[in-house]
């Protein structure tokens, strides 16, 4: 494989990463946070509902857990594409 | 000891360590001093953004307005960090690989054009100045309280602080000074709320607090908020009230307009490694995350605290009289704090007593008739006041007042004179030396740097006596203006193969609309009173100007992807530029350029 090519590859896997991780971004945020909220208001969390713990608490965690999955998942696609740094 | 000796203690003994560990670092390495950032760890490169980042906004004003909104105001919560997941995944890694210094050099070389390099400066310097004046809105609440003055002499003293502060400038590149500045900044903000969660809920960790039982009453906490505030004719705490519409609009400028402004995307320039990129980004939300998932509780705690103050025997025994108010040494924070004009009551229907409820809900209305109030006689209440205030709102020993203050003046400190730094460099380097005089003299650029620092400082101390909004609000709409002019333009330079037209065209429409959309609501200018509409009643049905940010970003990607359509193609050499962008391998080299 060239390495045009490859670096092709890279980035079509890289931008799916990131459309995945902004699915999931999204979802907590304005989903569970917001829009979805009165779904989860079944779901009780000390005196409130789901909903309002991940637009207070929830979504800043899950924001954490995505940007070191993604530097992980990306440092170990930089190594298996071989574009990573040397 | 009294209060006032003990503050100017803590604020000292943190200026000293401020200043003493720039001096032990200037003096380790000199060059170390210039790459500021370069060979630090990731870790602690995450700790110097988040104090670089955390502001006023942050410390000083953000849980005052959660407190008295509650729900609603999760938006600053949910905008404020969600925007680092933007920064990690699309803009960090190929900035650093990109290996420039500024954010408009890197639209100036990717848009191969001076003029795209010039728009960029402009909107850098309207989003920075905005951001300023919210700074300066909380400079003047920390000093009028740390000085016991009044908040437009607080201001006044502050705006000088700040001047002569960001004139000592190297400090602000030490990254171990910000290191400390982080440490002070978050030991003031979680002691007290450490204290707080105990008093209240018997948990030492006041996220868990928050949702845990209110010791006094055995109920949930939220529960016993929601009922107090409800007995007084306020909104539920934990209830949706506003335009759903309008909350995701917020939200997502706030996201966008974090990963649009320069000086937060400035320190990802200069971490040794593309993948460092990625973690630094990672360890700057472990460290802002740890005031922002304690900020909710400082909001909701502080609110309780409050109402029960105000009816120390429940709401429906009497309110507190104005003799205890005097006397009891509970309500001395009331007397400091009246004196910065922040903080006023007034017993209107002259019964002795101080009656705090909503007197616009038509129930309570009923109420007061019965019970012959003549309405809320807690006339006011600064949002912008509550963390200052919460130390001793909650009876709190001096030190962690003391230690309050320290924190809340580093915040607002540093903020302002990082921000006033980018504006004299934008001026000066950018806009000067790069466009309209390349010979200027070394010593010519140096001089319109400091003009263009102390007019930046005159133009945000004036807007800042007459603010748009609360500190957090103010800077809401920087992020606004950020988020529709630098977020696109860069995104579109990474990911798409737009060309210089487009680009100038989005960032001009993206701008321009936003900021009169700004204007038409906050005044023109900001300047009060000549604004045509309000963000109570907005021009374009729900959508506040603080949430325009998000559309105006829409407005720029439109634009710039027309224009780039119906113009020519991107050169070769541009398309290389973008190839090699998205790939790490070769980064080392470009550091050294």
């Amino acid at each position: 494989m060239s390495d045009k090519e490859a670096a092709k590859a890279y980035w079509k896997t890289n931008v799916r990463i990131i459309l995945w991780s902004l699915v999931i971004w999204a979802l907590v945020s304005f989903g569970f946070g917001i829009l979805l909220r009165p779904m989860l208001s079944g779901i009780a969390v000390g005196g409130t509902d789901l909903g309002f713990w991940f637009a207070q608490q929830g979504s800043i965690l899950v924001f954490l857990a995505l940007i070191f999955f993604y530097a992980w998942r990306m440092n170990k696609l930089d190594a298996e594409h071989g574009v990573g740094e040397e | 000891m009294d209060q006032f000796t003990l503050n100017l203690l803590f604020v000292g003994a943190s200026f000293a360590l401020y200043i003493g560990i720039a001096i032990w670092a200037r003096a380790g390495s000199t060059s170390e001093f210039y790459a500021a950032g370069r060979g630090v760890h990731p870790v602690t490169n995450g700790m110097a953004t988040a104090a670089d980042w955390m502001s006023a906004a942050s410390f000083i004003s953000m849980a005052g307005l959660i407190a008295f909104t509650g729900y609603d105001n999760s938006t600053f919560l949910m905008g404020w960090t969600g925007g680092y997941v933007l920064l990690a995944l699309l803009l960090a890694p190929y900035l650093r690989k990109f290996g420039k210094f500024t954010v408009s050099e890197f639209i100036g070389d990717r848009f191969y054009s001076p003029t795209a390099r010039m728009v960029a400066v402009i909107c850098l310097i309207v989003a920075s100045l905005t951001y300023v004046i919210g700074q300066m809105t909380g400079v003047g609440v920390a000093f009028g309280r740390f000085l016991e003055i009044d908040n437009t002499a607080g201001l006044l003293i502050g705006a000088c602080v700040v001047f002569a502060y960001a004139v000592f400038g190297g400090m602000k590149g030490v990254t171990y000074t910000q290191v400390a500045q982080y440490v002070v900044l978050i030991m003031a903000y979680t002691i007290p709320a450490i204290f707080i969660s105990l008093q209240l809920t018997g948990n030492p960790i006041p996220a868990l607090g928050l949702f845990g039982d209110h010791a006094a009453s055995g109920e949930p906490l939220l529960a016993k908020l929601d009922q107090i505030v409800r007995e007084l004719g306020f909104n539920e705490y934990t209830a949706h009230h506003g335009d759903t519409f309008n909350m995701v609009l917020f939200t997502l400028s706030l996201m966008i307009g974090t990963a649009g402004l320069p000086h937060v995307i400035m320190r990802f320039f200069t971490v040794p490694r593309v993948a460092d990129a990625r973690w630094s980004a990672g360890w700057a939300l472990v460290f802002i995350a740890l005031l922002y998932l304690t900020a909710p509780a400082v909001g909701a705690m502080a609110r309780l605290n409050i109402s029960e103050l105000m009816w120390p025997n429940g709401t429906d025994a009497q309110a507190v009289s104005v003799e205890q108010i005097e006397t009891d040494a509970k309500y001395d924070w009331m007397a400091t704090w009246q004196k910065t004009g922040l903080l006023g009551w007034e017993d209107k229907n002259g019964d002795g007593r101080i009656q705090y409820y909503n007197d616009k809900n038509a129930e309570m209305q009923e109420k007061a008739a019965a019970n012959g109030w003549e309405g809320n006689e807690l006339t006011n209440f600064n949002r912008d006041i509550l963390v200052l205030a919460n130390p001793e709102i909650a009876n709190l020993p001096g030190w962690v007042i003391g230690l309050v203050a320290a924190g809340g003046l580093a915040a607002a400190l540093s903020t302002a004179a990082g921000l006033l730094l980018a504006i004299s460099s934008a001026v000066s380097h950018d806009l000067i030396k790069g466009q309209l005089n390349p010979r200027i003299s070394e010593k010519g650029e140096l001089l319109s740097a400091r003009i263009a620092m102390a007019a930046a400082i005159v133009v945000a101390t004036y807007l800042g006596l007459n603010p748009p909004g609360f500190a957090a609000q103010t800077v809401a709409l920087a992020f606004g203006l950020a988020a529709a002019s630098i977020f696109p333009a860069l995104m579109m330079g990474i990911f798409t193969k737009v060309n210089n037209k487009g680009a100038v065209a989005g960032m001009i429409a993206g701008l321009a609309v936003t900021l009169i959309y700004i204007f038409l609501h906050k005044g023109w200018l900001f300047i009060p009173d000549t604004n045509s509409f309000t963000d109570a009643d907005p021009l374009l049905g729900t959508i506040k100007s603080t949430s325009f940010g998000a559309v105006g970003a829409m407005i720029n990607f439109a634009v710039a992807f027309t224009v780039s359509r119906m113009t020519a193609p991107i050169p070769q050499a541009i398309e290389d530029l973008v190839e090699s962008v998205r790939v790490p391998r070769g980064a080392a080299a470009a550091v050294d350029h």
